[in-house]
């Protein structure tokens, strides 16, 4: 099975990026192809590479980062989402003329066309949300 | 043709389980995430609105909760995520009631 | 196109309290140049997203409902909204704005695109989706 997972709300302020997180990688463990996880709304904050959460607590952005790396995860912010939250990378710095960037390790920033292709391109959409 | 519907908010919180069980057909699939789990609780009014509806409930998020398994309305089926997955594989698309 | 999909767009948040409304607006304005079979549907507080006279001057945000209106052009032709929740709501469609799109097979004539459905027949129009957009 194809999938393209949501996440629309931001690490620990909702559940929704620890089941997401969680459903993909018993997808992944099971052999599924995951397409591409999208995030939207607050969801684009679980791609700042700046949090620093308590010792004993779990490092959502991380182990996204892991994820993605180990098993070569598409992993997207979309770009207006990620503007107006402040989310950038290089060439966002460049355009926008800001004097810095925070973009975690893994994620990549794009279109809302890499949603809706996600949509066209897998079986299943998953969204975790609010 | 059947649909897995998502929902991971608490039935006392706003009207998603409701929502969601009045809108899924005989072949559908209702999971409970999150704090939507609460609605399996047996004795709380919400769990009336499963009845006669295919249930299952995300067994780490009642665990989570503190709620155990013997408090569950009866035909409510717990399952992990890996069943979780299985379930957006046997059915044909996923409502996520946001 | 070979694989097109049919896509439905689930609004169910009131706009301005939260972003929701308003993102899930932009996914369907950039997902209409993908050319799949588009269909919105709107439920529960959704149905506020397209009460007329929306002025948001004086809470100072972008007061995106013209959007709605321009959603014929982008060939989104079949606009659902439950008649339940309007009820619920001391709501008809009066209330909302009239919605159009123009048809190119029949002269450009102007057709409503606003579908009043029952909850059962959203559900049924849910059943037939290939893919249900949430947010």
């Amino acid at each position: 099975m194809k999938l393209t997972i949501q996440v629309n709300e931001g690490p620990y302020q909702h559940q929704s990026a620890d089941s997401a997180y969680f459903f993909a990688k018993a997808a992944l463990e099971k052999g599924h192809e995951i397409f591409r996880i999208f995030f939207y709304h607050d969801g684009v904050n679980n791609g700042t590479r700046l949090t620093t959460p308590p010792q004993d607590d779990r490092n959502i952005v991380s182990r996204w980062t892991e994820l993605a790396q180990e098993h070569d995860i598409d992993m997207v912010l979309c770009v207006a989402a990620a503007q107006r939250r402040g989310i950038v990378d290089d060439g966002e710095a460049e355009r926008n003329g800001k004097d810095a960037t925070n973009i975690a390790p893994g994620f990549r920033i794009s279109g809302l066309g890499q949603l809706v292709e996600g949509g066209i391109q897998s079986d299943r959409l998953v969204v975790f949300g609010d | 043709m059947s649909m897995l519907h998502l929902v991971n908010k608490s039935p006392y919180e706003n009207n998603n389980v409701s929502t969601a069980s009045s809108t899924m057909r005989s072949d559908d699939v209702m999971l409970l995430i999150e704090d939507a789990v609460y609605a399996a609780v047996k004795g709380g009014k919400a769990s009336a609105m499963l009845e006669g509806h295919k249930v299952s409930v995300l067994g780490p998020d009642l665990a989570a909760r503190g709620i155990a398994e013997d408090k569950l309305a009866s035909d409510v089926d717990v399952i992990d995520y890996a069943g979780f997955v299985d379930l957006v594989e046997s059915n044909d698309k996923v409502q996520s009631w946001l | 196109m070979s694989d097109t999909k049919k896509f439905l767009y689930i609004n169910r948040k009131a706009p301005y309290g939260t972003i929701y409304a308003w993102e899930s607006l932009e996914v369907v304005l950039i997902g209409a140049a993908f050319e799949q079979d588009v269909s919105l549907a709107f439920m529960d507080d959704g149905v506020y997203q397209l009460m007329k006279g929306q002025d948001t001057s004086a809470i100072g945000m972008k007061n995106f409902s013209p959007t709605y209106a321009a959603l014929g052009d982008y060939e989104i032709t079949k606009i659902y909204v439950e008649k339940e929740s309007l009820e619920e709501r001391g709501l008809t469609l009066d209330d909302l704005q009239h919605l159009v799109w123009e048809d190119e097979d029949e002269d450009w004539a102007e057709k409503d695109s606003i579908r009043l459905v029952s909850r059962a027949e959203l559900g049924d129009v849910m059943a037939e989706q290939d893919v249900l957009f949430n947010f």
